[in-house]
């Protein structure tokens, strides 16, 4: 169980992944604003406590690693490494520029604590199981995270992994979907409808729970038993906001990458300071 | 040092049983080597590995992307992946994956693709890479070899095992011809000159090694020397042997059992009109899918025999006068 103040420290957290998002994106004038709001709650858990991780030693071998499959919410992840601690937090302003050490899409080459190289949707998912197989083998007793985009669980190759992870029973790999709803296009359900993502998992055989993808309380207690569930996946479904907790991209209904102007940049982190503050109080 | 063998008959053993041998050979010694396969472990003659590591087995079923993509993510967490499926489906239906969580995450994956081109003779079309090199030669970095017989497949396996990056391996499954002596060692990168000769270079590779033999010594009768050259490894292709033959023999045969665009051809002519512009023909599949039929009948069908070359060899010595 999370005590009270885990939970304020977690809520805290997002709220700052959120702001460093924001100001990087802001900074650069336009990105992927949407998906990588919506993921934010889950990093905060992930990187806030969840994961077994130094970030003194990124490379650790008995690490819990990321595989974020969307990749384009690079800016969020870049956040939360920068807030734990991987590096500076003044490089997330380099966000895109020439010789970045922070693309759009996730690079393990170029970004410390970035375990690996997504942007192609649905391949997240074959290199995540490969390497939780690998762990496995390695008898290094870590787990794998993966997080899924919902218009990336349009691929194919998504459902490739998802069945072979079954047949492998790998109980260390746990995923996570990041139900948002929407796509570049439009709405998830208008262009092609992912539905029950939870009866399809559950359907592949694996363990699967459905949260409220901004309840990091939630989110943590689901990740908990997702750890005590053995020689099966185990899927988190999560019920999220695209845009989430951005003033000028929650509720806008295309915000899969948007322009931003410094005035929108400016009213969205004073809106979350007065919510870390209220927090804080 | 690389012996080339006197005589140049049908090895006793297959390709697929020396890759099998060579591996448990490895994996008894490397813990962090695994083989990985989309549903065609018997094909490729795996059982025995797979009996001796079956921790170490991955049979992933009928899904080559999700092989790759898992191979990749497995180097990742430090080992060493060999996935492999027929030269098609390696390639064709996981180029992404090959180039994406492969080649541009930098990782560590070598791809074996069994039933090159003519050689998949009765799956048919369908099954007949023409195009496995061709398009996998678009990623940066990527290793392509094309082992011509065993010898020479067990010398390669043995090194890439101990290489980092992405490799493709074109390996026929069934019995190749001998070209090599055991023993041999060879430089990926580097081809082998097989016979020297001064008035045309045949530069060959795979089952193809055979019939530019076969071609220069029917050359030779008419009092016409030819060089040949095993160019194995298609990227990153021999450059410097590629200048060196054309100024000492003025002309270029290739023959592959591949398309002509975007394989052996097509890389040495490249080298040659940035270099060393002379006279080039080439042998090999032009432009055209794969049919069913036996191997024999397919040789003759897409035109990969030594006559072929002796006729292509005249041609490009009639340009070069």
């Amino acid at each position: 169980m999370l005590s009270q103040n885990k939970i304020k420290e977690l809520k805290i957290f997002a709220i700052k992944i959120r702001m460093e998002t924001i100001k990087a994106l802001g900074n650069l004038g336009f990105g992927h604003i949407g998906g990588s709001m919506s993921i934010v709650d889950t990093l905060a858990v992930l990187y806030g406590g969840a994961m077994n991780i130094d970030p003194e030693n990124p490379k650790w071998e008995k690490r819990d690693w990321l595989v974020c499959s969307k990749g384009h919410a690079g800016p969020a992840i870049y956040s939360a490494l920068a807030l734990k601690g991987y590096f500076p937090i003044e490089k997330l302003m380099t966000l895109n520029k020439p010789g970045t050490h922070f693309p759009s899409h996730c690079d393990r080459n170029l970004t410390i604590g970035i375990d690996m190289t997504t942007g192609s949707l649905g391949q997240g998912a074959s290199t995540a199981l490969g390497i939780a197989l690998a762990q496995r083998l390695n008898g290094t007793q870590n787990s794998t995270y993966l997080i899924l985009g919902d218009g990336e669980s349009q691929e194919g190759q998504v459902w490739e992994a998802v069945m072979s992870a079954a047949q492998q029973k790998t109980d260390n790999l746990i995923a996570f979907l990041d139900y948002n709803k929407k796509q570049l296009d439009g709405p998830i359900k208008d262009i092609n409808d992912l539905a029950d993502a939870k009866a399809k998992f559950e359907s592949f055989r694996w363990f699967a729970q459905e949260v409220d993808g901004h309840d990091v309380k939630a989110i943590y207690e689901a990740i908990e038993k997702a750890k005590e569930i053995k020689e099966r996946p185990s899927a988190i479904v999560l019920d999220t906001i695209k845009g989430k907790g951005c003033s000028f991209a929650e509720g806008v209904l295309k915000n899969h990458s948007m322009q931003i102007s410094k005035e929108m940049m400016n009213e969205a982190l004073s809106n979350l300071q007065n919510e870390l503050e209220e927090i804080q109080a | 040092m690389i012996r080339v063998s006197v005589e140049h008959g049908i090895e006793k053993k297959a390709m697929r049983d020396v890759y099998c041998e060579t591996m448990i050979e490895l994996a008894s010694k490397d813990k962090r080597i695994v083989h990985l396969d989309a549903d065609l472990l018997s094909c490729i003659a795996m059982i025995p590995f797979q009996k001796k590591f079956p921790e170490r087995t991955f049979d992933l079923g009928i899904q080559e992307a999700n092989m790759i993509g898992v191979a990749a993510g497995m180097s990742a967490a430090g080992l060493i992946p060999f996935a492999h499926s027929f030269a098609t489906f390696a390639t064709r239906r996981c180029y992404d994956q090959i180039f994406m969580s492969c080649a541009y995450a930098k990782l560590n994956v070598r791809i074996i693709g069994s039933d090159p081109g003519i050689t998949a003779a009765f799956n048919g079309g369908t099954h007949m890479p023409f195009e496995d090199m061709g398009i996998l030669r678009d990623i940066p970095k990527i290793t392509i070899i094309e082992p011509v017989d065993t010898v020479m497949l067990r010398d390669i396996i043995i090194q890439t095992a101990g290489m980092y990056g992405v490799f493709y391996i074109r390996m026929l499954r069934r019995n190749a011809v001998k070209i090599y002596d055991e023993g041999s060692a060879f430089h990926i990168g580097k081809g082998v000159t097989l016979q020297e000769g001064k008035d045309v270079t045949i530069i060959s590779t795979g089952i193809m090694v055979k019939e530019a033999l076969d071609a220069a010594e029917k050359l030779s009768q008419e009092g016409i020397s030819a060089k040949v050259i095993n160019m194995f490894t298609l990227k990153p292709i021999d450059s410097e042997l590629i200048i060196k033959s054309a100024e000492e023999t003025g002309a270029i045969v290739t023959a592959e059992n591949h398309n002509i665009i975007n394989g052996l051809g097509s890389a040495v002519s490249e080298v040659l009109s940035e270099n060393m512009p002379v006279p080039l023909e080439r042998v090999g599949v032009r432009d055209e899918f794969g049919q069913v039929g036996p191997v024999d009948y397919l040789k003759e069908a897409y035109a990969l025999t030594s006559d072929e070359i002796v006729r292509k060899a005249k041609k490009v010595l009639k340009r070069k006068k």
